[in-house]
């Protein structure tokens, strides 16, 4: 195997990585503030695909203001499932938490398979997005070197947000105690609700690269992606941001490369993600950023 | 167990003779229609009081029966489709020498189905069980997934995404109603046993349950190969009553159907499963016009197949956020009334 064909299954690896991890943020932070495995994650991300083709292919809209509208709505949406379907559940069992979850999840799936059928639709990518770079035998189009370098810039907002703000801070805090962050004056559900519309911008993000790197949009594109974005998560560290983007980076480069080098692999190639997550669970529960939050047993 | 006949004994036999009475009745006076939804609700019956023994009784919440039913519903396929009918059905590749030859009659083969189910439940039961709650969910739901790839991807023995066909049609109303009936009788007598108390006691606090002595790992697993058993009996004869299984058959929508039936009913009770099996199964016949054009005020829509499960979602969603319990709770009938039963079999 020559070093341009390596490179070239490095950057798709890269870029693969890049969509999960931007995917498996929003999964993290859900769960370091609530604990809840937010199953209809993985339908936000589709929404914000949907939202951007009928931005671009209905209203006519730029391809930056469909993602603006894509961002704006999934995180009207992400708030919105947390308001009406998991706030009223904070002090129920977290197993109820987790059913109302997979609830929601196959509400958006069908709702938007019944009003806007199950025939993937061609996502308008725009074609400055889709013009091929030549690098010394590397080629790629734009949108595959656009997704590493839009994680890196969200993921050091993000960052910046949690570590640097007040309301990071809150956030934080939210992740060891609920209970005390209420008694310092926190509105606790106010928090939540910023960390779901922060993680439902980002799997919009996510889900618009989706489309346009697989140029289309389907109601069921988020479940499979959803679970192995969470995988990322998980095998990161769950609860880390960093551990997200580490997890969602691995996941994806072992996607790409074992299929580039074990082609007859290929059918397997859905499999590795979970794979990973019962190896992560049975070794090091904790992932490898991890913050140990659950109690494990042996 | 008491040895003597006591008033409940008496119930539960009555229960019991009138649920084979009605099969009878059903076979011989129901229209084809009517039988082949009483069929589907007798194997749901068997799929959801086993899902509820490991979800509801032991609250260890597994999302991998699908994968379960997948297993005994592809074994049971495999012994029951004859080498003549398998001949020509591996479009893909040739099938392996062996699966040619693999054949049984239709009650050796759902107890095969059984123990694979069973025996792969064992096997797992290791990994799953180190970890608890909202984990324990991903990863079965991650082995369910892995399972449906495997069926995919092996078709020297499964024919690939095209699936099983011609399975010879054994199931009837009495296979599928007589297993039912087995099956809720065993899993009422492990509830109310002392490995039944153990699971309880886990599912209400595992740490206290491993204070007072208890094996919780024995009692999860238990649970779990229990319910993988009649959960691959069931998908075997969900195979004989299709009479053609794909992979697409078992994906997560499979479990779907069977949460919102335990969740309805009610996580914990068996006879809340039983009635929520009649609820979900037969309503979701009963709202088929809602996938259909629906004229409203001189207003025709257009077709809308999926609108069924927005609906089962939207219920399920508000279960939770109202409704909790379900219709039974964790109670069972006995606890309830002490003589009234309602959509038993």
């Amino acid at each position: 195997m020559d070093i341009t064909i390596f490179m070239q299954q490095m950057i798709n690896g890269f870029s693969l990585g890049s969509m999960y991890a931007l995917i498996a943020i929003g999964y993290t932070m859900v769960y370091g503030v609530l604990r809840l495995i937010n199953f209809a994650h993985g339908d936000i991300m589709m929404v914000g695909g949907f939202l951007g083709y009928f931005g671009i292919a209905i209203l006519g809209l730029p391809f930056a203001a469909a993602v603006l509208l894509a961002v704006v709505g999934s995180a009207l949406l992400g708030m919105l499932s947390d308001r009406v379907a998991y706030r009223p559940l904070r002090n129920a069992p977290k197993i109820s938490l987790l059913i109302t979850a997979i609830g929601v999840s196959f509400f958006l799936e069908n709702a938007f398979n019944v009003f806007f059928g199950g025939v993937p639709r061609a996502f308008p990518v725009p074609t400055y997005l889709e013009e091929i770079i030549d690098f010394h035998g590397l080629t790629m189009p734009v949108s595959a070197l656009l997704v590493p370098i839009v994680t890196a810039m969200l993921l050091a907002i993000i960052l910046w947000v949690l570590f640097k703000t007040k309301y990071g801070m809150a956030i934080r805090a939210l992740a060891f105690d609920v209970g005390t962050v209420n008694l310092m004056g926190i509105d606790a559900n106010r928090i939540i609700t910023m960390v779901f519309g922060i993680g439902s911008a980002l799997a919009a993000v996510g889900g618009i690269f989706w489309a346009v790197n697989y140029p289309s949009v389907e109601p069921m594109m988020g479940v499979l992606v959803g679970l192995k974005a969470f995988a990322a998560a998980v095998v990161g560290g769950i609860g880390s941001v960093g551990g997200a983007v580490l997890g969602g980076l691995i996941i994806g480069f072992t996607e790409v490369v074992v299929i580039a080098f074990f082609p007859e692999l290929g059918g397997y190639k859905d499999a590795f993600a979970f794979i990973f997550l019962i190896l992560i669970l049975l070794f090091k529960p904790t992932g490898i950023l991890g913050i140990d939050f659950e109690k494990s047993r042996f | 167990m008491q040895l003597t006949f006591s008033k409940q004994h008496g119930i539960n036999s009555a229960i019991v003779i009138i649920a084979i009475w009605f099969i009878w009745f059903a076979s011989g006076h129901f229209d084809e229609y009517t039988v082949r939804i009483l069929n589907n609700i007798a194997i749901f019956i068997i799929l959801a009081a086993s899902y509820n023994l490991i979800n509801g009784v032991t609250g260890q919440f597994s999302l991998e029966p699908n994968g379960f039913v997948a297993i005994g519903a592809y074994v049971t396929a495999l012994l029951l489709v004859s080498p003549d009918a398998k001949m020509y059905q591996y479009a893909i590749v040739d099938p392996y020498p062996f699966v040619l030859t693999l054949h049984a009659n239709f009650f050796t083969a759902l107890i095969l189905g059984g123990i694979f189910s069973a025996f792969l439940a064992f096997c797992l039961s290791l990994p799953v069980f180190r970890v608890r709650g909202d984990y324990l969910a991903i990863v079965t739901l991650g082995f369910g997934f892995i399972i449906k790839i495997l069926a995919i991807n092996n078709p020297e023995v499964t024919n690939g995404s095209l699936g099983l066909n011609d399975i010879p049609e054994f199931s009837n109303l009495y296979w599928t109603g007589g297993i039912a009936i087995i099956a809720v009788i065993v899993i009422l007598n492990i509830v109310n046993s002392k490995f039944g108390r153990a699971m309880k006691a886990v599912r209400d606090d595992e740490d206290a349950a491993i204070a007072m002595g208890v094996n919780t790992f024995k009692a999860k697993t238990l649970a779990f190969c229990t319910s993988a058993f009649f959960e691959g009996i069931g998908g075997g004869l969900l195979a004989a009553l299709l009479t053609s299984i794909s992979p697409d058959l078992f994906d997560f929508f499979f479990t779907f159907q069977l949460l919102i039936i335990i969740v309805l009913g009610g996580l914990g009770s068996t006879t809340g499963a039983i009635i929520g099996t009649v609820l979900v199964v037969g309503g979701s016949e009963w709202m088929r016009f809602l996938d259909e054009p629906i004229t409203l005020f001189g207003h025709t829509t257009a077709a809308m197949p999926g609108m069924r499960m927005v609906v089962f979602s939207l219920a399920l969603i508000f279960i939770m956020l109202f409704a909790r319990e379900g219709i039974m709770g964790k109670r069972e009938l006995k606890e309830l009334f002490k003589s009234r039963k309602k959509g038993g079999k």
